[in-house]
């Protein structure tokens, strides 16, 4: 697998250590549910994911990585701190 | 005061030559990682180019020559090696002196990128990797930076505490090379 890091450019998968889904972090006061779900239910999806990859022995980026369970393609990846905004 | 004797990083491992591939250590002399502050890139490079002659690089490139060197050395750093860093640079950067935290070595000769293709997952060969190209990449599983110099000519920097387990992977591949013919 190749992920193309918005840095360094495209780059061997064994650079890179898998964080987890990529989610959103819920407002303190969101409520029990939205916490729950965001620390333990996880989607396990066959098709398109979004992930955290941190690139580790490269720049040093966390990155957001599009990954497809089905095809293994890894259509996207973009900086971790640019998809927050 | 004890007078202490400063020991390199790879004191008693080199110089190693096997086949027509020689390794050296290098001495650069400071090193610094300079972070430029939120907003302050181009004024970063600017007094970098005033106090030291060279732009800050761009990601995978270097500025600056031999004794005087900016090698980009990740997301928003690069290392100042040679002098001493101007004062100044502090207003703009975030300063960290990583003089004896690296082990550097040089790998030259005709079958030196062959010797580095055994070890790290990209592409070094010139027509991909030219001179002043560098990158943060990994060399046998240790997190490395690669800086093409010359036509043959590299150079490696892993941190110090692993400097003999760099020069052990980098001769059994010279040697794997070499073997070859
Ligand atoms: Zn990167």
């Amino acid at each position: 697998m190749r992920i193309s890091c918005p840095i360094c450019g495209e780059r061997d998968r064994r650079e890179f250590h898998y964080r987890g889904a990529a989610l959103t972090r819920p407002a303190p006061d969101a409520g029990e549910a939205a916490w729950d779900a965001y620390l333990h239910l996880r989607d396990n999806p066959a098709g398109a994911t979004r992930e955290l990859w941190y690139h580790e022995t490269g720049c040093g980026a966390w990155v957001v990585v599009t990954r497809n369970t089905l095809t293994h393609e890894m259509p996207g990846c973009e900086l971790a701190a640019e998809a927050a905004r | 005061m004890a007078e202490l004797i400063a020991r390199t990083p790879c004191a008693g491992l080199l110089p190693l030559a096997v086949g027509g591939v020689d390794l050296t250590e290098e001495s650069l002399g400071a090193l610094t990682t300079l972070s430029p502050r939120r907003g302050q890139e181009a004024a970063l490079s600017e007094a970098l180019e005033a106090a030291h002659g060279m732009a800050f690089p761009a990601p995978n490139r270097t500025t600056g020559k031999a004794g005087a060197r900016a090698i980009w050395f990740g997301r928003g750093q690069a290392l100042l090696a040679g002098p001493e860093p101007d004062a100044d640079l502090a207003r703009l950067a975030a300063l960290s002196d990583q003089s004896d935290a690296w082990a550097v070595v040089r790998l030259r000769g005709a079958g030196a990128v062959d010797v580095l293709a055994r070890l790290v997952p990209l592409d070094l060969r010139a027509a991909a990797f030219r001179r002043g190209h560098t990158a943060r990449s990994e060399l046998a599983q240790m997190m490395a930076s690669i800086t093409r110099l010359g036509a043959d000519d590299f150079q490696i920097m892993v941190f110090r505490s692993m400097a003999a387990t760099l020069v052990g992977e980098l001769k059994t591949a010279m040697e794997a090379v070499a073997a070859r013919g």
